[in-house]
């Protein structure tokens, strides 16, 4: 059940990371008018597409002791950054960012335009605007965000296993685990490990679907 | 007072694009703005508010620049003190009727934000619906506390937006009673965007008509609704009767010119001397109601149009008859159906049509 808990830890820190710094992000993607736009929407959407594999590699060798990130880390800390929990979360961070920002940003687009016009001249800033129209009125959205970053670093194996390698208690995650355990053919302990895994995914996706079918919402639609 | 004189080129999808091109004035009290949709109505109030950057010209409120693109002054919407109640009203969905009237006062000690909603709920009729949700509020009711909301931050000027459509006259006429009164004692300018003829009639104090983009007319409404110069606006001001019609003949000592409706010789008419001459094309604009019907041809009458048709079909709307008539050309007239009873008004009945000269508009 070690592995059951730092998944969910490790889940539950990506989750909450990139809830802080996908807003800005999906803000800027949904209301700004600059015409390379496109460039960094393909750069946030590019883990849906990559093998996690490349994207594990990079961040290894990038967060190796030799690589950019890996000397900053050994610079401010005193030790490295791969194999290790934090770079578990920051290879983790990378690859669930579009489960992050995608649903963000259609939540915010989605943002009646003349609400935000109201609110303006009724002398509301950007900020003002945001906290108190975008943001209550994209609550299943940031809701969906939050779950499904959560659900897809739970679930992520090759990342982990590239940037993480396997070590008990420090990077070995259910998914790592069940995978070990199979490697053993120690089949009784994988099924348990899978079926916990199954469900839960199943759990947090009804409560995706449920928040956006509007099952349930803050306020009572209009 | 509201000064704008601004130019805003818009870009539509595909080739065509539309360009607003206007200098208006709004002096305290309610301005209505009046024009067909895709006038720039609403380009025109977004500029002014703010929300649009135009593309050069200026705009003052009083002796406050808001925008002037030679001096390089762009003052944002949340600065500019200018309320915009918006077609849609855009009440905030997640907020009470109450949160919504306070949203524009966050400067305040609570204290007295509390006392200024109250206030301006209460003098909108709407303080029993302080808790409820915009969702849950019925359509008049919201219009007010759109109203309230935008008023209670004692704006400098007021922009609607065709605040008011859906709702039936009583109601209409009780809001805008409120919205007067309230403004009495400030009279600041509110500028009333509407495409409904009635509801000039009812708010009017001075008209700026728009069509395609320019100000073609200004002043008091009877003067620029009675006498439309564009069709457009003709047809958005209720002259069912638009037809193309060729000059013969100018009379300048009468001050009248005839014209020669559609092809055929039988339809002339006198109509008011107009900047033409003979053998142009003009477009002439009569109103329904401005049309009299007889069934047998009428003597001793000052109206100078006279002329023989056949009744092409009556249908009933309301408490009125709108029948077509066939005079080589096809007019429509409003009568009542008691008229319709008394002299026995029947499809394929002749007629004659009289029409005074004066109720012939030219339009270009």
């Amino acid at each position: 059940m070690e592995a059951l808990w730092l998944s969910m830890k490790l889940a539950a820190s990506v989750a909450g990371i990139l809830l802080v710094i996908g807003m800005p992000v999906a803000y800027w993607l949904a209301f700004s008018s600059w015409r390379g736009k496109f460039l960094l929407e393909s750069l946030v959407a590019l883990p849906l597409v990559l093998p996690p594999t490349v994207l594990g590699f990079y961040a290894l060798v990038a967060m190796g002791p030799r690589g950019p990130l890996g000397k900053l880390w050994i610079a401010l800390f005193g030790h490295g950054l791969a194999f290790t929990f934090s770079g578990l979360i920051l290879a983790s961070v990378l690859y669930s960012f579009p489960f992050a920002v995608q649903p963000l940003i259609a939540s915010f687009e989605g943002v009646d335009r003349r609400l935000l016009d109201a609110s303006a001249v009724l002398g509301a800033g950007s900020l003002r605007t945001f906290w108190r129209v975008i943001l209550p009125l994209s609550l299943p959205g940031v809701v969906t965000a939050a779950v499904l970053s959560f659900a897809h670093t739970l679930g992520e194996f090759g990342v982990v296993l590239m940037v993480g390698g396997n070590l008990a208690g420090v990077t070995r995650t259910v998914s790592i685990g069940i995978y070990d355990h199979v490697q053993s053919l120690e089949y009784d302990e994988a099924n348990r490990m899978a079926l916990v895994l199954l469900v839960i995914s199943f759990a947090v996706l009804s409560f995706v679907y449920a928040v956006n079918r509007r099952v349930w919402t803050p306020w009572p639609a209009k | 007072m509201l000064r704008a004189q601004i130019r805003k080129e818009r870009h539509s999808t595909g080739a065509s694009s539309f360009t607003l091109d206007v200098s208006v004035e709004v002096s305290p009290g309610i301005t209505i703005l009046f024009g067909a949709s895709g006038a720039g109505k609403s380009t025109l109030l977004d500029c002014l508010a703010g929300l649009t950057r135009p593309d050069e010209g200026r705009i003052a409120a009083g002796n406050n620049v808001l925008f002037d693109s030679a001096a390089g002054v762009h003052v944002p919407a949340p600065k500019r003190r200018i309320a915009y109640v918006f077609q849609t009203l855009a009440l905030f969905p997640h907020l009470s009727a109450e949160e919504n009237v306070a949203y524009g006062l966050r400067d305040l000690p609570e204290a007295e934000r509390r006392g200024q909603v109250e206030t301006i709920l209460q003098a909108f009729r709407v303080e029993k619906l302080r808790r409820q949700k915009p969702g849950e509020i019925s359509g008049g009711e919201r219009q007010r506390i759109a109203l309230a909301r935008s008023l209670v931050t004692e704006p400098r000027v007021l922009l609607l937006d065709e605040p008011l459509t859906g709702l039936d006259a009583e109601l209409k006429a009780a809001i805008v009673d409120d919205m007067s009164a309230w403004n009495a004692a400030r009279e600041i300018p509110i500028l009333y965007v509407t495409h409904s003829r009635d509801e000039v009639d009812a708010l009017g104090e001075r008209v700026i008509a728009l069509d395609n983009g320019r100000v073609v007319s200004s002043g008091v409404p009877m003067e620029v609704l009675n006498a439309p110069r564009r069709k457009k606006l003709a047809q958005a001001a209720g002259f069912e009767n638009l037809l193309s019609a060729t000059v013969l003949d100018l009379r300048e000592a009468d001050g009248v010119m005839r014209v020669r409706l559609g092809e055929s010789a039988a339809c002339e008419i006198e109509v008011p001397l107009g900047y033409a001459v003979a053998g142009s094309r003009v477009q002439v604009a009569v109103r329904a109601g401005d049309i009299l019907l007889a069934t047998e041809r009428p003597r001793g009458l000052s109206a100078r149009n006279v002329i023989d048709g056949r009744i092409v079909s009556l249908e009933q709307r309301g408490t009125m008859v709108i029948a077509r008539v066939d005079c080589g050309v096809t007019f429509v007239a409003h009568i009542t159906p008691g008229a319709v009873r008394v002299l026995e008004l029947t499809a394929g009945r002749p007629v004659w049509l009289v029409l005074k000269t004066h109720s012939c508009h030219l339009v270009d």
